[in-house]
């Protein structure tokens, strides 16, 4: 009832969002936003094409399914990790703003 | 379907009936039907609002031997209908420097969050919201709405005190969701689905509470957490952040999150009655659907008792000692018991479903008889080492560091 | 046009619109309050895939805690009340084009292929997706190794998360 190609160009242009977001933005926070975005993008995507394939298909099909499982899993561990790094960061340099962390540039 | 059996499902059938006679097309009658469901269901839960605070604080007048509210009609019944008055002609202050569209949102989100919950809950054999196949999960996702309206709250007011106490709040929600959901999945995982309906229907024979009695504690210690009920109510101590989020609400804003706060302690409630207590279970339940409603109804009463019997009776706890019963005792508790139940449900598969019960009761009141050892060598262990001096020191420490460096 | 596709079109043209401000913003909180609505969009966008659970799972975890997570850190990282000066890199031009120009390459390559155009029709009701996927995830054909992975890198997070934002007394003297 609704094209495969909506949902694929909704991903597209949710990931370029996202994409922009992650190169373009000041703070650290910010870029992790963005890469959520982009992972939220990828899942759309897999869902979307796990229906496809499921309804091109009569057996039991799942394997889009279980990719989507593993992305979450992995947004979950990578914002956890990415937080705390930005926490400590904050708190050695008291800046979020990812210009300012020069400490490597001597 | 007669009437006297099944008054809401005949009232149902009837309007659908009367929607599909006007002529309009099937899925226009199907979102009409559901829109006015909805909003008839969303009405009567605030109405009934009215009633349980005033159950409310007869309850805990009573507990702190006083009479209650007695003035305004029999018993003083209609003592929320006049607060209601009173709130309502309130003046709606808007601080300096508040973030307006998180400001008037936080409110409106508070309540919806609660009202969503709803519509997931059988409240008897014919009376559904919608049978989601994946319903427990969605009482667990809604939740975090609700943490996302006291957010906005906190954030919204512009004021440090709101938004220490949203702070808190949050971090005891998302802690106390963590045994909440483990504790959930041991139902799920004696009724083999996650449909709320299909939970209650898997409970005819035995109710949850008495195969897992151990997830049913958790479960309901984590439940008064999220509901920031005593003694887990230091998201509101006056003496530490004056009132919390809500501070700086007034008039029908902060009612609304009143009437959120209430209805979220009656809809756990229910949820609990529904996922342990058998929900609409009972006898006769299944021929006569309002009997099925009664008994929910009864169910729900008694948890409600007992949470307001809590609140009645126990002090606050500190918030060091409500993150370390979170994380040293509770989540490591419900990790054992779900892998304890899933161990024994797969040795006693073959068995009737008596002795798989006596099993799994047993292998319950085990690991909190176990629990209870652990934590009574652990605080007998603290009180040989400790120097008199040492417990002012540990307070002045933990609790600016929310209890993370013990 | 069909319910559905309203359904669709309005939730995607609100989590674009949202995923846009989220962005631009220039205040943080309130970017990553649109960032919650897009996540909503998206979870709505879930369920017109007929993935009830995703749908669910999605609202659990990324607004029920990793919004929160942002909103926390945007909360604990900020100097004072407002945020000050351009949220924008200087050189966003560029990071812009790229997007772009992704886009539009992803587009095209995907306009190429005969699958584009094709109708996601219902599934049965009676495949249900969501045993099978309990099981293939269990199961050792199926993703029993990658599932173990998933866990041990959950554990990997969670104890590097704390070590690393734990505030250690020696830091704050060194």
């Amino acid at each position: 009832m609704i094209p495969l190609a909506w949902y694929l160009i909704f991903s597209a242009a949710l990931f370029c969002i996202g994409l922009f977001g992650a190169l373009a933005r000041k703070n650290a926070v910010a870029i992790l936003m963005g890469v959520e975005l982009m992972l939220n993008a990828v899942n759309v995507n897999l869902i979307a094409f796990w229906h496809y394939y499921a309804q091109m298909r009569s057996t039991p099909y799942v394997h889009g399914l279980a990719f989507t499982t593993m992305v979450f899993v992995v947004a979950a561990a990578e914002v956890a990790v990415g937080l705390a790094l930005v926490i400590s960061a904050y708190r050695r340099r008291q800046t979020p703003v990812v210009d300012e962390l020069t400490l490597l540039k001597g | 379907m007669d009437f006297l059996r099944d008054p809401f499902g005949f009232v149902i059938q009837e309007y659908t009936g009367w929607l599909g006679g006007l002529g309009l097309p099937a899925g226009w009658v199907d979102i009409i039907a559901k829109l006015t469901g909805a909003l008839v269901l969303a009405t009567g839960a605030m109405l009934f609002v009215v009633f349980l605070i005033w159950y409310e604080r007869k309850l805990i007048g009573r507990i702190q031997d006083r009479f209650g509210p007695n003035r305004v009609g029999p018993w003083g019944i209609f003592q929320p209908v006049a607060d209601m008055l009173k709130i309502f002609t309130k003046e709606y202050i808007t601080p300096i420097g508040a973030d307006k569209f998180a400001y008037n949102l936080a409110p409106i989100l508070a309540v919806a969050a609660v009202l969503l919950l709803w519509s997931v809950l059988p409240l008897s054999v014919t009376v559904v919201g919608t049978d989601l196949n994946v319903g427990l999960l969605f009482l667990v996702a809604v939740g975090g709405l609700g943490e996302m309206s006291y957010i906005l709250a906190g954030w919204g007011s512009n004021n440090k005190y709101a938004l220490l106490g949203a702070f808190r709040l949050v971090a005891q929600l998302i802690s106390y969701e963590v045994p909440l959901v483990l504790s959930a999945l041991v139902p799920v995982m004696l009724a083999g689905t996650l449909s709320v309906n299909g939970i209650v229907q898997a409970q005819e024979s035995v109710w949850f509470i008495v195969a897992a009695p151990a997830a049913a504690l958790i479960f309901f210690i984590a439940s008064i957490a999220e509901i920031g009920r005593s003694p887990f109510d230091l998201i509101e101590a006056e003496s530490e952040l004056v009132a919390g989020y809500n501070i700086e609400y007034s008039g029908l804003k902060f009612g609304m999150f009143f009437v959120a706060e209430f209805l979220h302690a009656f809809t756990v409630s229910m949820i609990f009655a529904t996922v342990f207590l058998g929900g609409w279970q009972g006898p006769g339940a299944a021929e006569i659907p309002v009997l099925g409603f009664v008994y929910l109804m009864l169910k729900t009463f008694v948890v409600y008792f007992v949470t307001i019997l809590f609140r009645g009776t126990l002090p606050r706890f500190r918030i060091d000692q409500m993150m370390n019963l979170n994380w040293k005792v509770l989540t490591p508790l419900s990790l054992a018991l779900i892998m304890a139940m899933a161990i024994v449900g797969g040795l006693t598969r073959e068995l009737p479903v008596f002795w798989q019960v006596i099993a799994f009761l047993l292998v319950n009141l085990l690991l909190l008889g176990a629990t209870d050892q652990l934590m009574r060598l652990s605080q007998s262990r603290k009180t040989k080492s400790n120097l008199p001096m040492q417990p002012l020191r540990k307070v002045l420490t933990t609790s600016t560091k929310h209890g993370a460096g013990e | 046009m069909n319910g559905l596709q309203v359904v669709f079109l309005l939730a995607a043209l609100v989590s674009l619109f949202s995923a846009a401000m989220v962005v631009s913003a220039r205040r943080m909180m309130h970017a990553a309050l649109w960032l919650v609505l897009t996540l909503m969009g998206v979870a709505v966008i879930f369920v017109t895939l007929q993935s009830s659970f995703f749908a669910v799972v999605q609202v659990l975890v990324y607004v029920g805690a990793i919004a929160i997570l942002i909103i926390f850190s945007v909360m604990l990282t900020r100097r004072v009340m407002e945020d000050h000066g351009d949220q924008i890199l200087p050189g966003w031009r560029a990071a812009g084009l790229v997007a772009g120009l992704l886009f539009a390459i992803i587009v095209g390559f995907l306009a190429l292929w005969q699958g584009f155009t094709t109708m996601l029709v219902e599934l049965p009701a009676d495949a249900d997706n969501l045993l099978d996927l309990g099981q293939a995830l269990v199961s050792p054909q199926g993703y029993a190794l990658p599932f173990e992975l998933a866990s041990v890198l959950l554990v990997a997070a969670l104890i590097g998360a704390i070590t690393i934002a734990v505030d250690r007394k020696e830091d704050q003297h060194g």
